[in-house]
């Protein structure tokens, strides 16, 4: 309750200082309404923040427990809100700040780096963020408003039906996930689109930054991969709501069924996840190592290799569910094989920064520190995949290490590095970079001391979701961890001083277009963009097209060359249609039905009213267009510290 | 499809694009109905003492709604061919057709579920019948939903005539409503022929 009395009190705050400072119309024009990717972007990343600082205060509860609660001490949280705690930290870190982390920085770079000036459709991308954020806001209802799961994330039948959790805990989960799923799905495709559709002239495929392609493969993944989980919790619902017997225990019903499902959904997620990050370490290596990508191509075709291979894994989620050995073979090798791919992606990181001028810059650090990480998570990953070593290991505090060390060392440091990479790039404002590298190295600190002991708790044979246990040998790894949860949140600490120092002092640390010395086509436009981003649409010839025109001291374009700009209009639907999405969740989860069926109704209402307007645009002309390329020309510059 | 095609919509986006585009939605939704087939598939025999899918298949009923829907994507087809010969009146004449034809294909839906709910065959008696209610129940949702669209669809055009956004809409109601056609085919051989002999 405190917790939730904490954040209304901060929402509250915001809403008022937003009044006093009378920001309304700036925030509802600029923002809320916009279609803008690059807004959009911005506000993902930003939900994404607030999520992960509440995710990990979950985090920072869990550990100060188990390091508390050995036999006769309970610790201070019983199970049932233990369990709540540790669902709620999987479903925040991976739907509601992992995932709006990389969508936010697809937004926001993959138009930039393609060359165009918005997405296919802008206005299902305000869209997506609303039904996302209509995700968040039933998420943080229920920690104030009756309960969360206390399924675990996966939530698995039969524990999930009513029988078993009769609470509203589940129904917030299907809910929240289903409307965010909505939107990440429309995302989905309209990055597809996007980036097959959008892309400059003279930019063929194998011409595209690597960022975009992992974007593209990452995409493709969730098409193929969120109807899946749509579907899975619809059916869950139905189980709840209705009676039925997808996954109950009487009546023929399969929770098989429903965990196969779960992880053909749930595989393909975690390569959602990591993919766009190796696209922002490719681009990070390659920029601070002043060279072109190592193997480009090889990279390439990894990237594609793991899109296909992700799909066929899942089983290794439940070797012990008894599917037999040959099954279980196939799943094991296909899972190994999916490290080779991802091998190959890590030397040619590696070998781009061989032999080149090699900056250790913030975003280099994470990248370094991704590099050791990840292996270790990978390998460690390669163990589970036996299914032998799995039976051992299975719901241990080992599968735990393990997939943090891949989550956290693979998105969580490549959603930071491409923080601090694009930064400038959205603000014009670097981060302050001392701050920057302690935070990191706090943080990879912090994240071993965690994590290292878990793996020797799961050899020891502590399972996952305790919150209390009697085992003397378990206390000790279990400090150690509770203390590098304590460096851990210095990091954090630090990351937010970062943000507000670089905030305070931004007139100094102002930079141009190209803070980096950048190698693709987002560096060569004003550091913040204009709205419509190139005042010429560029002709590509190169991987590092920005690169080589800076190399060839190409001219810039003349103000003679600029046309009038078609751009879309802002409009409120997006923000309506989550309202209403609201509504209807929280009428779904409360059984409140005359709540449910007028806020389904008005967001179909809303979404007929939007697209069926047909003047959505306006031009810039080719004047105004000269006049801001003039005044950001003219913008004083960097001060490179 | 005709000059449609290369030119350019307000937002600078192409025609093709918006198609396009659509194109992925629907293969989306492919992988959704794909998860109801594999759904039914696994529970398909999991009668838990209720009926049989052999007992509870009406095929003449399910004939009849069949004809209903690939009749629709004819008539559909035909409001496209108007729509290139730029015939408002006949555009609206064949999308109230196959409307028509719709709204009989869902009417028969309906009664089958409500006689199979009546006689205790509802989609809580056995798994069996709540993956047939999952998946067949879907596949009519979205036809319901395609008519809502050709609802608003044909009210835009009465108002505003064959613009260049509204032929764009109809084509992009084409390939939804030609999808759940053959989605339907699907549903008819898997669950009822299939069914009718298993």
């Amino acid at each position: 309750m405190p917790a939730f009395g904490g954040m209304i009190f901060l929402v509250l705050l915001i809403l008022v200082l937003v009044t006093v400072f009378k920001k309304w119309s700036y925030v509802w024009n600029e923002w809320f309404t916009s279609v803008d990717h690059k807004r959009i972007g911005v506000m993902y990343i930003i939900v994404a923040i607030v999520m992960g600082i509440r995710g990990f205060a979950d985090a920072v509860l869990m550990r100060s427990q188990l390091a508390m609660a050995y036999g006769a001490n309970q610790g201070y949280l019983p199970p049932e809100h233990y369990d709540q705690i540790f669902s709620g930290h999987g479903v925040i870190m991976i739907f509601f700040v992992a995932m709006p982390f990389v969508i936010g920085l697809m937004n926001y770079a993959v138009p930039l780096q393609i060359g165009a000036r918005d997405v296919s459709f802008p206005f299902m991308n305000n869209l997506s963020f609303w039904l996302f954020f209509a995700g968040v806001v039933l998420m943080n209802l229920s920690l104030g408003i009756g309960e969360f799961a206390k399924t675990g994330w996966v939530a698995y039948p039969p524990l999930s039906e009513p029988a078993y959790s009769p609470g509203v805990g589940v129904d917030y989960y299907i809910w929240a996930l289903e409307l965010s799923g909505a939107g990440t799905l429309m995302t989905g495709i309209n990055f597809f689109v996007t980036i097959l559709k959008e892309r400059a002239p003279g930019m063929k495929l194998m011409k595209m930054p690597v960022f975009t392609w992992t974007a593209l493969g990452t995409n493709m993944l969730i098409i193929g991969a969120f109807p899946i989980l749509t579907v899975l919790l619809l059916l869950l619902a139905l189980d709840r709501y209705v009676g039925t017997h997808f996954f109950t225990n009487a009546a023929g019903g399969n929770m098989m069924l429903y965990v196969n499902l779960f992880w053909a959904w749930g595989h393909p997620e975690v390569y959602i996840l990591v993919l766009p990050a190796f696209g922002v370490f490719s681009e990070v290596a390659a920029t601070f190592s002043g060279k072109r990508l190592f193997g480009y191509t090889s990279m390439i075709y990894a990237t594609m290799a793991i899109t296909v291979i992700s799909y066929l894994v899942w089983l290794h989620h439940f070797f012990t569910m008894g599917a037999g050995g040959n099954v279980n073979s196939v799943f094991s090798i296909s899972t190994m094989i999916i490290a080779i791919p991802t091998g190959v992606k890590i030397f040619n990181w590696i070998f781009t920064m061989y032999r080149g001028r090699v900056r250790l810059t913030t975003p280099m650090l994470w990248m370094l520190g991704f590099i050791v990480t990840f292996v270790i998570g990978g390998m460690s990953g390669v163990m589970l995949s036996i299914p032998g070593a799995d039976f051992v290991l299975h719901n241990s505090q080992f599968l735990i290490a393990h997939f943090h060390n891949t989550i956290i060392g693979g998105t969580v440091f490549g959603a930071i590095a491409g923080y601090t990479y694009w930064f400038p790039k959205a603000f014009g404002v670097r981060l302050n970079e001392k701050l920057g590298k302690s935070a990191f190295w706090f943080f990879i600190t912090g994240f071993y001391t965690v994590f290292v002991p878990l793996y020797v708790l799961g050899f020891m044979g502590m399972t996952r979701r305790i919150n209390h246990y009697d085992n003397p040998a378990w206390r000790f790894p279990n400090y150690i961890a509770a203390f590098g949860i304590v460096l851990l949140g210095i990091s954090v600490a630090l990351l937010v001083a970062q943000l507000v120092w670089s905030i305070y002092k931004r007139k100094e640390y102002r930079v141009t277009g190209d803070p980096w010395d950048g190698r693709t086509l987002e560096w060569s436009v004003s550091s913040p963009p204009p709205p419509y981003n190139f005042p010429v649409i560029p002709h590509v010839t190169d991987i590092d097209p920005y690169w080589g025109a800076k190399r060839e001291a190409r001219q810039e374009v003349k103000h003679a060359e600029y046309h009038d700009i078609h751009m879309p209009k802002n409009t409120p639907s997006g923000f309506f249609i989550g309202v209403s999405a609201v509504l209807f969740g929280f009428g779904m989860i409360w059984y409140i039905w005359w709540l449910a069926i007028p806020g389904f109704a008005a967001s179909i209402l809303f979404l007929i009213i939007e697209t069926t307007r047909d003047e959505t645009g306006y031009h810039i002309t080719a004047d105004e267009v000269a006049q801001i390329e003039k005044e950001r020309a003219a913008t004083p510059q960097e001060s490179e510290a | 499809m005709s000059d449609h095609a290369i030119t350019k919509t307000h937002g600078g986006r192409t025609v093709e694009t918006k198609l396009f585009g659509f194109w992925i939605y629907v293969m989306s939704d492919c992988i959704l109905f794909a998860v109801l087939f594999a759904t039914y598939a696994v529970l398909s025999h999991s009668y838990a003492g209720g009926p049989t899918s052999k007992e509870i298949v009406d095929l003449p009923g399910v004939l009849v709604e069949t004809l209903a829907l690939l009749v629709s994507s004819f008539t559909y087809g035909l409001a496209v061919l108007s729509l290139h010969a730029q015939r408002k009146f006949r555009v609206l004449l064949w999308l109230g057709i196959t409307f028509v034809l719709g709204a009989l294909f869902v009417g028969l839906e309906a009664s089958e579920f409500s006689s199979l709910i009546q006689n205790g065959n509802g989609l809580t008696r056995s798994a069996f019948l709540s993956a047939f209610f999952a998946l067949v129940g879907t596949h009519g949702l979205h036809v319901t939903t395609g008519l809502l669209w050709m609802l608003v669809l044909a009210a835009k055009v009465a108002k505003d005539g064959l613009t260049k956004n509204n032929g764009t809409r109809i084509m992009l109601l084409s390939l939804f409503w030609h999808f759940l056609d053959i989605v339907w085919v699907g549903v008819f051989t898997i669950v009822y022929l299939l069914g009718s002999i298993s």
